[in-house]
Formats: structure tokens, C-alpha cells, sequence
């Protein structure tokens, strides 16, 4: 499958595409983005599993504290003797459980799969910038999540410390189990993976900066490459950020330095780190941390508009008005990290300062969401599973950001800190949304990835029981939340006031099982599916994007021939005055045709 | 394989597509983009520091009295002179840089040559100098200092002679840092220095390599004199 490719005039191109296909360079080192895409996200599949299994068996002990499944032992051994889950290894799970969710699954899963996927094709380019840094980005990633996976299965127990890893716990070997061999594999799979999310993200941008087809400005983009591309921005400034806190955190410790530690007691004994400040840990990790949520959010946005308005046959309403809302976000997101920080102490009028600047990103939040309703509003929809999770992102957004004002405002927060209403909030705002907008993309582009379609009828039943099941797991948790039961908790059973929500964690549990085990429905569909399902069209749904005009056989350099030049914006659905209902972006302009996204 | 190309056009740079906006080639674009996400490691680094000074405002150490040593005239209170020579090399490291890129765009291989070369010495003697100052500081004074009711010599990343001991931690990390930084530039210098010996950019009929390892260098010079006015001129 060699193609004779014509590059134009690179400087320093090398021409040397009738390399021989091996098995090796075609499906392990591979250099094509289209195969790296498919790495990435059978890899965050797995990520997602075991992050899945994980949350199940902490789910049980919540709901039945201290009742014995045996099921537990079979798989955990000795951190649930008899099948009762040990108190050290529950909060190693919900530390892995977030770690695994926030970055491997919903930050390299997401990104690097629709990121590699549809830059190239969608803004019509032969490949990313460069393949070899996307291979390296990938190995990386895989390399880190290995670690992070074998971190689970040491003698002493993974990091333990939440997934915010806060000194001192972190900064201690001695402070908790976790916090020895486990945290420092931990530290090192992360700095594994700011390498990758480096290499990635610098690729992503620099491809759409440059290697856009004749034709396609900016503003003729898909917002799907729109959100790629602010996100990758903000991956480049946030990251780092976190390499320097990850770094002084690893000279506190194994070097002796004190930058996180003062005043610590251990046994009694007083350590002789002083003079340093944990405090100082969570505004460098929360400078990442709250640009994280928009890296993670984002593209599942982008991916919904793409889907939704391909699929309401409508053009996306206020495209522009998408953008500058991603824009602002992306913006606000770096000014806001304070939010996270309002019970340690913060100054009040700081605390209001940063009550500002968090409830400004409602206002573009709000236009998003507004644009996703009026887009719907009247279209001829098509309820393609891929449209449902698109629906159920919005959905989510909704209900998610309704909260967010409530926790973003100190006075408030300062009543539900550190409960489950903030668990419920976070999982329903970029957990489940982005998890939604993963599966719309999934679902919508499966035919471009494998060139063969996924069961509709598995894919509704898979929509359903996941949206009822997430709705069940999280909605009742802003009661227990607003009752006051902490987060994080083994087991709240000396505290007798909570006592009459046990129930309330029966009904949890159950949801969360029933949304797990829908998910068996998607991994059978999927991979049946992949050798399998029926073989895919050229545009299966009649969309308007590049990716649909190269053919369904995988190919390097995507499309034979010249690559189509691009005449009008992505969404000429229903156009007036034209035979079909879209207009794809490689038909020239007609005799007098306006053009609509301007 | 590479199916993409640079797109250096002769046409007029814009963002309709099919062109680079910027008439850059990837691989430069890509290094500034590098350069801003590593000004962030750097801004993390240096606001943390700022954070722990003004927390421990009083017992900051004061620089005069630390780096006031001067190679072959030690005992002599020469305060920031040495720092000051140091810099004044690195900065001109980064004026040989530029000669050497512009030799680049006239295709004067020789010219390349002599500049790479110098900026390698320079970098070479910015590092040693950087281990003459940790030397210094590591061993601090015969009559020590100090802190807390506790006698110390010297500093190292747990206690200081001069003062508080996080200005130590500090100074170790941030200039490590930076230094580690230096190194890795001086290591890709050299690499790109034995490619030009070589001949590789003179058949490849542009120098665009030896501009990029410049435009790392100009940012690790750029980073050391924030480095050097936080700790030492502050």
C-alpha cells in the first residue's frame, strides 16, 4: 500500500514513502496518525475498565460497610482478607480511580484519540506535523499508564494521597502505606505523561496552525478542531506547571528539602522539615488542575457540536459565538484556581476575587449551552446513538453547571466543601459530560476509524442504561452531600447522624453496578464491530466534514491525489435552494451563494 | 514516514490555508511553542520562590553577603562581581548565537563553524563557573553562621549558614534547574555543531537547524537573567 505522494516543496522533507509495511511499523511503531488514534483509545479503553472495576468495589464497601464479598478477595487478595476491602487500599482506589479517570482515560484517551484522528483529516493535511514526536507521544503515554497500572499491584499499595496527591502525605514515605514505593511510581509516571501530553499538544498545534488545506481559515474550521486546538494551548501552559510542583514535591521526598513540609509531627516525633507550606502545593497543582477540567471537557464540547449539528441537519447556531466562548473559557480557566482552595485559610477578599472570576465562566458556559438548544431547536434530528450522547453531554453540562455556581461561591462552598456534592458535581460536570462526549465520538466515528459501522440497537441500550445509570449514581449524591457526609470516607458508621442515608449509598451502588455493566454491552459492540460489523459507506451520515470525502480503506496520507481544497464553512445542513440537505466543504460555491458562515 | 510537508511558500503568508500563516516551518513553530510551556516550568519555579521569601521575609538571606567571592581572590569581599562576569559570558554566548545563525542564513559554513564553536565555549564556562558559585556557597565560611541557635558551615538543601534555609533549597533547585537547562544546550549545541563539521546542513542547502538550537539558547540566557535579578540582585 504505497502511495506516491506529492508534498509540494518542504524544506526538510524526506521522500521516502515506499518504505516496506512489517507488522511492527504498521500496528506497534506506527507513524500514522489514524493508527496512533486507535492506540490511544484501545489503550484508554482498557484504562477505563480497570478505573471502572475500581469504583465498583469501593462503591460496595460504601453501601455495605464492612460486609463480606468474596468476589473482593478473589481479586484484590490480601487488601479485602474475607472480602472486606481494607481501609488503606480504599483510598488507594479512589486515588487511582481519579488519577487513571482524569488523565489517563478523559485527558490522553480523549485527546489523543480525536485529536490525532481528526486534526489531519478534517482540516485536510497528509499526516500531523510530525509523526515520529506523535509516535514518541503515544509510547509515552503507554509507557505511564503501564507504570500507573503496575503502581496498583506492588507489595506496599499505590499512592493513596487522593489524586491530588497533597503534601504532606505525599511528600512523606513514611506517612501512609501508599505513600512509599507507590507514590513515587506515581510522581514518575506522571512526569512520564507530561512528556507525552507535551509532544502531543505541540503537534496538534503547530499542525492546524500550518498545514491547513487551500481554503481553510479559521473560521471555516469544524469546532471540533477548534476545541483540539484551545485545548492543546492549554495542555502547553498548564502542564509544566505541574512538572514543577511534581518536581519540588520529589526534592521533598527523598533530598531533604522542606519547600511543602513545616511543623509535622509523626509519632510524636518532630520532623525536621520546617519552615515550608503545603499551601504552596495547591496553588501550583490547582493552576493545573483547574485548566485539566476544560482540557478534559473541551473536546468532548467540540465533539458534541460536531454531532449535534451534523445531526439536527441544522448549521450550528453562533459559530463564531462557539468559538469566542471556548475562547473565554479557556482563558477564565487560568484565573480561577483559587476555587478549589477556599477552606485553607485564603485571605476572604481573595476568596471573593477568585468568587469572581469562577462565576464569569458561566457566562460563556451558558452560551454553549444555549447554542447546543437552539441548534436542536426545530431540526430534522437523526437519533444516531452517537446524537443521544451528544444529547446526554448537553444534559449533563446543565445539571453539572448548575452546581458549579453553587461551589463556586465561597460563602457556599464553605457549607458542602469536601462532600459529595462536590463528587457529585465534578462527576456529572466533566466526568460524565466528557465520558458522553467520548462515546458520541466514539459512536460517530467509529465508520472512519475501522471502516465498518457499530450495532445502533446495542448502542441506544448502551445510551440508556449508562445516562440512567450515571443520573442514578450522582444525582442522590448532592443529598448526601448537602447532609454533610465527607468524601473520601472508608465508612461513616461511627457517625450516627448519617445513619438514615445509608440507604441513599445502597441505591449508589446499585446504579453505579448497572451503569458498569452496561458498559460490557459497548465493549462487545465495539469490538465486535471492529471485525464484524457491516462494512461502512463513504458518509454514513451525511456529513459535511473533509474526513468523509477520503476513502473508508485506511491509506497514508489520507486522501490519493490531491488533497480537496475547501470553499465554505462545515455546516451547510439544509441550505436553502439546494438539493441535498449538506453540502460538503469541497463543493465550490454556487452562482450567487452566500456564504452562511459569515 | 513524514506525509506532510513544511510548507515554506514563496507565496504571500495568510491564514486562508495551504500556507504556513507564520511562513515557518513546523519544527520552528513548534520550538516556541516549547519555549512559552517551558517559561511556565520556570514562572511555577520562580513564583514559588517569591512565595517563600515573602513568608520568610526576615531571615532571607542576603545575597551581598553570600556570593561575594571571586575565583583566585578568595577571602576579598568582592559581592556579585563574579555573578556579574558569568552573566556578562552567557549573554555573550547568546551574541555569538546570533552570528552564528545569521552565518547560517548566508550559507558560510566557516563562519557557522567559528560562532557554534564560541558559543560552546561560552556555555562550557558558564557551567563551570555556575560550579565554581556552588562550590562557594556550598562551603560558605571558616567562621559559619547562625540559624536557629545552630552553628553551620556552608549550605546544602537542608540548612544554610547565611540564613534561612529555603533560600538554599532554592538556589540548588532553580539554578540546577537552569543549569540542567544550559547543559541539555550546550549537548544539542554540540550535536548540531558536529552536523555542520559534517557537512549535513550545507547539502540539505539551509542552516534552519543551527536557528532553532538558537532560539533554545536565547531562551535559557533569557531565563538566567530573571534567575539571576530574583536571587541575587533582589
Amino acid at each position: 500500500m504505497s502511495h506516491v505522494i506529492d508534498h509540494g516543496h518542504a524544506a526538510d522533507d524526506h521522500q521516502d514513502h515506499h518504505h516496506h509495511e512489517t507488522f511492527f511499523n504498521k500496528y506497534v511503531f506506527s507513524q500514522d496518525h489514524k493508527m496512533i488514534s486507535k492506540q490511544f483509545l484501545i489503550t484508554a479503553i482498557i484504562m477505563g475498565i480497570i478505573a471502572m472495576l475500581m469504583s465498583t468495589a469501593f462503591r460496595l464497601q460504601l453501601a455495605y460497610p464492612g460486609e463480606k464479598f468474596p468476589i473482593l478477595e478473589t481479586f484484590l487478595g490480601k487488601w479485602a482478607k474475607d472480602g472486606v476491602l481494607d481501609p488503606s487500599f480504599y483510598l488507594a482506589l479512589v486515588t487511582i480511580h481519579g488519577t487513571i479517570m482524569v488523565f489517563f482515560v478523559l485527558t490522553g484517551g480523549l485527546s489523543g484519540t480525536f485529536s490525532n484522528l481528526l486534526i489531519p483529516l478534517q482540516i485536510g493535511a497528509r499526516d500531523m506535523a510530525s509523526g515520529f514526536l506523535n509516535m514518541l507521544s503515544y509510547w509515552f503515554f503507554f509507557v505511564s499508564s503501564a507504570i500507573m497500572v503496575y503502581s496498583v499491584v506492588i507489595e506496599t499499595g499505590p499512592a493513596s494521597g487522593g489524586w491530588t496527591v497533597y503534601p504532606p502525605l505525599s511528600a512523606l514515605p513514611q506517612a501512609m502505606p501508599g505513600s512509599g514505593l507507590g507514590m513515587t511510581l506515581w510522581l514518575v509516571s506522571m512526569s512520564i505523561f507530561i512528556v507525552s501530553s507535551l509532544l502531543g499538544s505541540l503537534n496538534y498545534i503547530v499542525t492546524i496552525i500550518n498545514l491547513r488545506t487551500v481554503g481553510m481559515k479559521m473560521t471555516r474550521l469544524p469546532l471540533t478542531i477548534w476545541a483540539f486546538f484551545i485545548t492543546a494551548i492549554l495542555g502547553v501552559l498548564s502542564f509544566p506547571v505541574l512538572l514543577a510542583a511534581a518536581l519540588l514535591l520529589i526534592f521533598d521526598r527523598s533530598m531533604g528539602t522542606s519547600f511543602y513540609l513545616s511543623d509535622i509531627f509523626i509519632g510524636g516525633q518532630a520532623l525536621e522539615q520546617t519552615g515550608g507550606s503545603p499551601i504552596l502545593y495547591q496553588h501550583l497543582f490547582w493552576f493545573l488542575g483547574h485548566p485539566e477540567v476544560y482540557i478534559v471537557l473541551l473536546p468532548a464540547l467540540g465533539l458534541a457540536s460536531e454531532v449535534i449539528a451534523t445531526n439536527s441537519r441544522k448549521p450550528i447556531f453562533g459559530y463564531r459565538a462557539m468559538i469566542a466562548s471556548m475562547l473565554g473559557i479557556a482563558f477564565l480557566s487560568f484565573i480561577v484556581w483559587g476555587h478549589h482552595m477556599f477552606i485553607t485559610g485564603m485571605n476572604p477578599f481573595l476568596g471573593s476575587v477568585f468568587v469572581f472570576t469562577t462565576l464569569l465562566v458561566a457566562i460563556p458556559s451558558a452560551v454553549k449551552v444555549f447554542n447546543y438548544l437552539t441548534t436542536l431547536w426545530k431540526g430534522n434530528l437523526v437519533l444516531t446513538p452517537a446524537m443521544m450522547f451528544g444529547i446526554g453531554l448537553v444534559s449533563f453540562f446543565i445539571t453539572g453547571g448548575v452546581t458549579g455556581i453553587i461551589l463556586g461561591d465561597s460563602a457556599l462552598d464553605i457549607n458542602v466543601h469536601d462532600t459529595y456534592f462536590v463528587v457529585a458535581h465534578f462527576h456529572i460536570v466533566m466526568g460524565s459530560s466528557a465520558i458522553f462526549g467520548m462515546f458520541a465520538g466514539i459512536y460517530h466515528w467509529f465508520p472512519r476509524m475501522y471502516g465498518r459501522m457499530m450495532n445502533k440497537k446495542i448502542g441506544y441500550a448502551h445510551f440508556w442504561l449508562t445516562f440512567v445509570g450515571a443520573y442514578g449514581v450522582f444525582f442522590p449524591q448532592h443529598f448526601l452531600g448537602l447532609a454533610g457526609v465527607p468524601r473520601r470516607y472508608y465508612a461513616n458508621t461511627e457517625f450516627p447522624m448519617f445513619d438514615g442515608l445509608v440507604d441513599i449509598n445502597v441505591l449508589v451502588t446499585s446504579f453505579a453496578i448497572l451503569a458498569a455493566a452496561a458498559q460490557a454491552l459497548f465493549l462487545f459492540n465495539f469490538f465486535y464491530s471492529i471485525w464484524r460489523g457491516p462494512k461502512a459507506p463513504q458518509n454514513p451520515w451525511n456529513s459535511n466534514t473533509l474526513e468523509w470525502t477520503a476513502p473508508v480503506e485506511h491509506m497514508h496520507g489520507n486522501w490519493p491525489g490531491e488533497i480537496p481544497h475547501v470553499y465554505r464553512w462545515a455546516y451547510d445542513y439544509s441550505k436553502p435552494g439546494k438539493e441535498k440537505d449538506f453540502v460538503p466543504q469541497n463543493i465550490p460555491m454556487g452562482d450567487g451563494e452566500m456564504d452562511e458562515g459569515h | 514516514m513524514s506525509a506532510h510537508t513544511a510548507e515554506v511558500s514563496t507565496e504571500k503568508p495568510s491564514w486562508f490555508g495551504g500556507t504556513s500563516p507564520y511562513n515557518v516551518s513546523y519544527g520552528k513553530l513548534m520550538m516556541w511553542f516549547f519555549l512559552v510551556s517551558d517559561a511556565f516550568s520556570f514562572s511555577g519555579l520562580l513564583i514559588a520562590y517569591g512565595f517563600h521569601r515573602f513568608n520568610h521575609v526576615t531571615e532571607w538571606a542576603v545575597p551581598d553577603n553570600v556570593f561575594n567571592s571571586f575565583p583566585f581572590l578568595e577571602g576579598n569581599n568582592y559581592p556579585m562581581a563574579y555573578v556579574g562576569l558569568m552573566t556578562f559570558i552567557l549573554i555573550m554566548s547568546s551574541v555569538t548565537m546570533v552570528l552564528a545563525v545569521e552565518a547560517g542564513h548566508r550559507n558560510d559554513k566557516k563562519d557557522v563553524i567559528k560562532w557554534m564553536l564560541w558559543t560552546i565555549i561560552g556555555g562550557f564556562t558558564f557551567l563551570g563557573s555556575q560550579a565554581y558559585e556552588w562550590y562557594h556557597f556550598i562551603h560558605g565560611t571558616e567562621a559559619g553562621g547562625i540559624v536557629d541557635g545552630v552553628l553551620y558551615h556552608g549550605a546544602n538543601l537542608e540548612h544554610n549558614q547565611y540564613g534561612h534555609k529555603l533560600f538554599g533549597s532554592f538556589f540548588f533547585f532553580i539554578t540546577g534547574f537552569h543549569g540542567f537547562h544550559v547543559f541539555s544546550g550546550v549537548v544539542i549545541n554540540i550535536i548540531i555543531f558536529v552536523n555542520v563539521l559534517a557537512g549535513t546542513y550545507e547539502r540539505r542547502g539551509h542552516y534552519e537547524m543551527v536557528e532553532k538550537v538558537g532560539l533554545y539558547w536565547h531562551f535559557v540566557d533569557l531565563v538566567w537573567v530573571f534567575v539571576f535579578t530574583f536571587f541575587y540582585l533582589l
